[in-house]
């Protein structure tokens, strides 16, 4: 008895011994590239070349001084910090109030807006770029930040306004009950008492909405033709077009886009993970 | 003033209301203007001959007829969808496959599993355009990194992205890469939600790991099996970043990597090769995307959820 059941923790720890080997080679795969990437954003063309697996021969900031000085880099970041920031700001603004219409009062139409909201869920408007391209022309806001802004938030409304619902319909009726009773105007019960509340639904939707539009690249590719309003994978493209041979400036210009993301990533993962995941994993 | 305002909603009726539709209007506007419209036009468009950004004349199903059969659209046409098959199958087999056996390996909790679901999902956050460009580096004849690789083991260079048959495979290992923490981690989510009590008693009753897996949780999990093929569909025939990034807008070398994203792409907004540029080609091709997408999405979802009831 005791002989077999050795023998299966034997059995047991050479399995959990293999699938350990198998996960530290997946990690490899998955980080070994991006370490790569960044140890090759230091050194010079001949190095990467000759021995693109050794260390730099020294941690040079050229490469890095050139990618922010000879492009239009640091204009591409402050756009896309700008129209993420402008567009979850958006979102978040509309669809809490939106949401919390639908959640916290009793109106006719109430159903059927809902309705109309969660359909959008499965809407793909890339799809519908042609019409919502000439759309945005007409409006006159074809290449400008406010039409690529709107149309990210037309995006994200739906998801936002089916979460929000969602959690505002948890939060206790007796405490905006009582703050009516005390006189307080609907604006305040909402602003004072009910959002506060809503805080961690209200990060979900912030950061299952920035991931994309951060990442976005179709969009400003359809709608944005100046330089100076390109986003950061977008002027990527323009970069890349310019340093073609120049492998220590590309590696530095991939480097320096994946780097603000990547730290935001690594303090706030578990955030990232159910945001992005959020939807698939119900 | 207190007095004044107490019960405001139930005296004053219409404040209520503007209230309320004062709350719904921004978002219902936006999404009206710029999603409602533009579908709705999306499915006219594609009926109509254009003149630059004008719907010119009303054309029937001529713009369809030229993309499903009349050469050279049609070739485009038929060889871009194969591509967007191919890469639904691959993503499945390899992708989720691998997914699968990861997310069965990370459940059981061993040392460094945490880090592990960090790590596979790093990726994921970082825009296709980094990544497609990062491999197009690494995939370089001479002098990228899975090339100078392979030498240290003798294998001569292979030109990854300029080989029609290896062009198409390439692109797809970038995306596997990029994506993998994404069904990582639903299916492990899936496999969570089994429960240990479930697990256990499979255990006891001498259930090994192969059983485990294709009789127990395989099944348990098929509402999360269901979500990720599903995503993968959407996902293969919408396809587009990658595939721009890392062998251009015409699906070099030679469209063996063309995808249905690409074509649509070139055809509505212009190719700098070919210089055609027409919205209602491209109005056609959207709705026949959104078609294929909807109507299997559907008809898959029917499919796999019975396969949920019934266990």
């Amino acid at each position: 008895m005791s002989a077999a059941a050795g023998s299966r923790d034997r059995g047991e720890l050479l399995k959990n011994g293999a699938i350990q080997l198998m996960l530290a080679l997946n990690a490899v795969i998955m980080i070994y590239p991006l370490f790569v990437m960044v140890i090759s954003s230091f050194k010079t063309n001949a190095e990467i070349f000759s021995s693109p697996f050794a260390m730099p021969s020294s941690f040079s900031l050229t490469n890095a001084e050139r990618v922010w000085t000879e492009t239009n880099f640091v204009r591409y970041l402050a756009n896309s910090v700008g129209i993420t920031t402008a567009a979850v700001a958006l979102i978040l603004l509309f669809s809490t109030m939106a949401a919390y219409a639908i959640a916290r009062y009793q109106f006719r139409l109430s159903a059927l807006v809902l309705m109309f909201f969660l359909s959008g869920m499965t809407v793909p408007l890339k799809l519908a770029i042609i019409p919502l391209f000439i759309q945005l022309d007409t409006l006159g806001l074809v290449d400008s930040y406010a039409g690529l802004v709107l149309v990210y938030v037309a995006m994200g409304i739906p998801s936002a306004v089916f979460i929000m619902t969602g959690f505002l319909r948890t939060l206790p009726r007796e405490l905006e009950e009582s703050a009516r009773m005390d006189g307080a105007s609907e604006f305040r019960i909402m602003r004072s008492i009910m959002l506060p509340l809503a805080r961690p639904a209200l990060v979900i939707v912030a950061i299952q909405n920035a991931v994309p539009i951060w990442n976005d690249f179709f969009f400003p590719l359809v709608l944005i033709t100046s330089d100076d309003l390109k986003t950061l994978p977008q002027g990527l493209t323009v970069f890349v077009g310019e340093f073609t041979t120049d492998w220590g400036v590309l590696f530095t210009g991939l480097t320096l886009a994946a780097l603000p993301i990547t730290l935001l990533y690594i303090v706030l993962s578990k955030q990232f993970i159910s945001g992005i995941t959020q939807g698939a994993v119900k | 003033m207190n007095n004044g305002r107490r019960h405001t909603a139930k005296a004053f009726p219409w404040r209520r209301s503007l209230w309320i539709a004062s709350l719904l209007t921004p978002a219902l506007v936006v999404m009206v203007l710029f999603v409602l419209w533009p579908l709705l036009s999306a499915f006219r468009l594609a009926f109509y001959e254009f003149n630059g950004l004008q719907p010119t004349s009303f054309v029937g199903f001529e713009n369809f007829r030229k993309v499903l059969f009349e050469t050279p659209y049609s070739d485009w046409t038929y060889n871009a969808l194969k591509h967007n098959i191919i890469a639904f199958v691959a993503l499945m087999v390899f992708e989720n496959g691998t997914a699968f056996l990861l997310a069965y390996a990370l459940l059981k909790a061993l040392p460094g599993h945490r880090i592990h679901q960090v790590i596979v999902f790093l990726p994921v956050v970082l825009s296709a355009v980094i990544v497609g460009f990062l491999w197009k580096l690494f995939l370089h004849p001479l002098f990228g990194l899975v090339n100078q690789t392979l030498a240290l083991v003798g294998i001569g260079a292979i030109p990854w992205l300029g080989n029609e048959s290896t062009a198409l495979g390439s692109i797809l290992f970038t995306n596997i890469w990029h994506w993998l923490g994404f069904p990582t981690l639903v299916l492990l989510a899936g496999m969570q939600r089994v429960g240990k009590e479930v697990i256990e008693a499979a255990r006891l009753d001498g259930a090994g790991d192969y059983v485990l897996m294709t009789r127990i949780i395989w099944p348990l999990i098929a509402p999360s099996v269901t979500i990720v093929t599903i995503l993968t569909f959407i996902g293969s025939f919408n396809w587009f970043e990658i595939p721009y990034v890392m062998a251009g807008l015409t699906g070099s070398p030679g469209g063996a990597t063309d995808v249905l994203g690409l074509y649509f792409y070139r055809t509505a907004f212009g190719s700098t090769t070919t210089g055609i540029q027409d919205f209602g080609q491209g109005s056609a091709l959207a709705v026949m995307m959104f078609i294929i997408v909807a109507g299997v999405t559907a008809i898959a979802l029917r499919y796999l959820r019975r396969r949920e009831i019934e266990l």
